[in-house]
């Protein structure tokens, strides 16, 4: 019989113990949450096609259509369209992060498990997402005859980073939210602002070389730039002072934010 | 046997109080009241904290000592409010204590939980999977249970419609058959006895049963003191956060029983235990029978008023005032409410609340919970008031005194043959 000690302040390495002892809960949660999403629409996962989709429609006829940005000889659609997935993946995460503990407080008032896995699980789900979507590149690359070269290998690692991100950002927000609900109503809005501060719409070459680095601090922009850098071959290169800036913001965002989660965390029940 | 939970030193403070009316809790709030706070700091710097003056502080268990051994049926009790919750929070983990620490020996889990995390859109068999995992079971645990957990609900034929369209009766049998097959070391039964139907109470106490005789540990909270002494050995009794007493469960409840009357004896102007803004004082509660004032026993069958006399000087806005009575099992049997009768109360009276029909309680014990409201806002409420009892009284009106196993009310009847 494995014995427990409940004190103040837990240790971080029994932080870990737990994580690992629960990682099967981690699993179902991540499988409620796909099971969920769909239920009770008729057209289901079709959904996950379909938003890409259109956000892709729109944003190539206003940037490249109406506003015409150079797109350095790459289909518009298909410059937007390797933006589009990781910020969806991105935005995704972090509106269901932020807002997953107070959508499961019945859960977190009344059973102990380690309070980080349920907006990481909430990850999973724009990650399987993301995947389905990423349909739509391949179908639109084949259809313009544009074929990836050797730096696709990379796209696991801009993954990983795009995780790292949102999930940083996620866990910051979920742990404000448990107190300020003022979250609530600001991360619907920096999404959308987001959008447009991130180069979705336009290659980041259209900032000028002075504001670059600059630039890089919206980690994003790393993460977006490196999509396009492993997909559209050897058109687009990488910023490499920004991207650096980006991954070392990316992973101090997710330790701050998983460090500040760990230690509001024990709070969540008596405020939530 | 060998001790299973060892709680040491184990306190919880909560910040209530003045901070709370300034301070809610808004980003907005926060930053405005960090503001201020920093400005009167460098205004003077000298000058005494007034944040802290500001702060108060609320110990919901302070110096909580105990051991339970492993098969121990233990009963918490103590008043709403003394702080029993909180230690079940922190044996279940919920929340962290501020102090001290317990070691818990094996699985932990609690029937309060039925049900947490069901999703409504998943079928019945999803949310088994998904229930079982958070309340800690393995997935293969789930699979080699999940044949008897659907025969014990009772819901084979509904296994794969989703949990919303679930009567509420079947979503509660589900979710009590995944609670009830997760096998814990320590089973933790926190007032279930208020929940749920006569079915599903004896199911619980059922399971508490079955677990003990396990050789597993049962940790019971509860109104309902005769099921304490009855399902529990040993008892403990926790009072304002602090533990005053642990023995035999049949000691515990009668200390307890002995402190709600002192408490209950006691001059209500001196209670601490009241809510409300306070700008209302209630100052004295009393029953009156149709002929005798300030009685403490009725008989079934009395013409009785209750009276109950006030201060509101301070308050503002018209008063009304509720009156709860509460059976042994703290059920709420009668309630009554002034602005049924809209009065313009004074400043300071006496409001009296004449019940138009003979009172036909069952005997036993009552409590009486009294409230008023100023505006309506809670201005005072002070727990179990007035304690009064009932005892039989020639209800048939035959001569014949009623037997005990009496329903809870008693409505005078007659009966006779339709003819047709």
């Amino acid at each position: 019989m494995d014995e427990i000690i409940i004190e103040p302040n837990k240790t971080l390495k029994r932080c870990w113990q737990e994580l690992w002892a629960y990682r099967e809960l981690f699993y179902f949660l991540a499988w409620k949450d796909i099971l969920a999403r769909y239920k009770q629409t008729v057209i289901g996962i079709a959904w996950s096609v379909i938003r890409p989709l259109l956000s892709m429609v729109i944003l190539s006829i206003i940037f490249g259509g109406i506003a015409k940005l150079p797109s350095d000889n790459i289909p518009y659609p298909i410059l937007v369209c390797a933006a589009i997935l990781p910020w969806q993946f991105f935005s995704n995460t972090l509106g269901v992060s932020g807002n997953s503990l107070i959508s499961n407080r019945n859960m977190i008032t009344k059973v102990y498990f380690p309070r980080i896995i349920i907006p990481s699980a909430a990850m999973v789900v724009s990650l399987v997402d993301f995947l389905i979507s990423f349909v739509i590149l391949l179908c639109s690359m084949l259809w313009y005859g544009f074929y990836p070269n050797w730096k696709v290998i990379v796209l696991p690692l801009l993954l990983l980073l795009a995780a790292l991100t949102s999930l940083g950002v996620g866990y910051w927000i979920a742990s404000l939210n448990v107190k300020y609900r003022d979250f609530h109503h600001i991360v619907p809005f920096m999404i959308r602002f987001g959008l447009y501060a991130s180069p979705v719409g336009f290659s980041s070459n259209v900032v000028p070389e002075k504001w670059r680095l600059l630039y890089s601090l919206n980690p994003m922009v790393g993460v977006i730039d490196g999509f396009r850098w492993a997909l559209l071959g050897k058109e687009v290169s990488l910023y490499p002072p920004g991207f650096l800036l980006s991954i070392g913001l990316a992973i101090m965002l997710f330790i701050t934010g998983a460090l500040f989660f760990t230690k509001t965390e024990r709070k969540f029940a008596d405020i939530i | 046997m060998s001790t299973v939970i060892k709680a040491e030193d184990l306190g919880k403070k909560y910040i209530i109080g003045h901070r709370k009316l300034r301070y809610r809790g808004s980003l907005r709030d926060a930053v405005t009241h960090t503001a201020r706070a920093t400005w009167q700091r460098i205004r003077h710097p000298l000058s005494p904290n007034r944040e802290s003056l500001d702060l108060e502080e609320l110990w919901a268990l302070k110096d909580v000592n105990f051991e339970v051994q492993q098969g121990d049926r233990i009963g918490i009790i103590g008043r709403n409010g003394a702080g029993k919750s909180t230690l079940l929070k922190i044996l279940s983990r919920i929340t962290e204590p501020t102090t001290g620490r317990v070691h818990i020996k094996g699985r932990v889990s609690s029937l309060l939980e039925v049900g947490t995390g069901f999703h409504p859109e998943l079928s019945g068999r999803e949310n088994i999977f998904l229930n079982g995992a958070i309340l800690g079971m393995t997935r293969q645990e789930i699979k080699r249970k999940f044949d008897e957990i659907v025969a014990f609900a009772d819901l084979e034929k509904f296994l794969d419609t989703p949990v919303k369209r679930y009567s509420s009766g079947m979503y509660v049998r589900l979710a009590f058959a995944v609670a009830a097959h997760l096998e814990p070391e320590i089973l933790i039964v926190d007032e279930v006895l208020a929940v749920g139907d006569v079915a599903f109470q004896k199911k619980c106490l059922g399971k508490m049963d079955e677990v003990a005789k396990a050789g597993r540990t049962v940790l019971f909270v509860s109104h309902n003191m005769a099921a304490v002494s009855a399902l529990c050995k040993s008892g403990v009794l926790i009072e304002e956060g602090r533990l005053v007493e642990k023995g035999e469960a049949d000691d515990v409840v009668r200390t307890y029983l002995r402190v709600l009357e002192n408490k209950a004896s006691e001059p209500i102007q001196h209670r601490k235990d009241r809510g409300g803004n306070q700008s209302v004082q209630i100052l004295d509660i009393w029953v009156d029978r149709s002929n005798s004032d300030r009685v403490s026993t009725l008989k079934c069958g009395d013409q009785i008023s209750i009276k109950l006399s006030y201060d509101a000087n301070q308050a503002e806005g018209p008063l009304s005032f509720v009156i709860n009575v509460y059976n042994e099992l703290n059920q709420r049997v009668l309630g009554f409410h002034s602005d049924k009768n809209p009065v313009a109360w004074p400043q300071a009276g006496v409001a009296q609340c004449d019940l138009c029909e003979p009172l036909h309680l069952r005997p036993g014990r009552y409590g009486v919970n009294a409230a008023v409201f100023s505006n309506g806002a809670l201005a005072d409420h002070v727990p179990n008031a007035l304690i009064f009892e009932v005892v039989d009284g020639d209800f048939c009106g035959a001569g014949r005194l009623p037997n005990k196993n009496q329903p809870m009310f008693l409505v005078p009847n007659k009966w006779g043959l339709v003819r047709r």
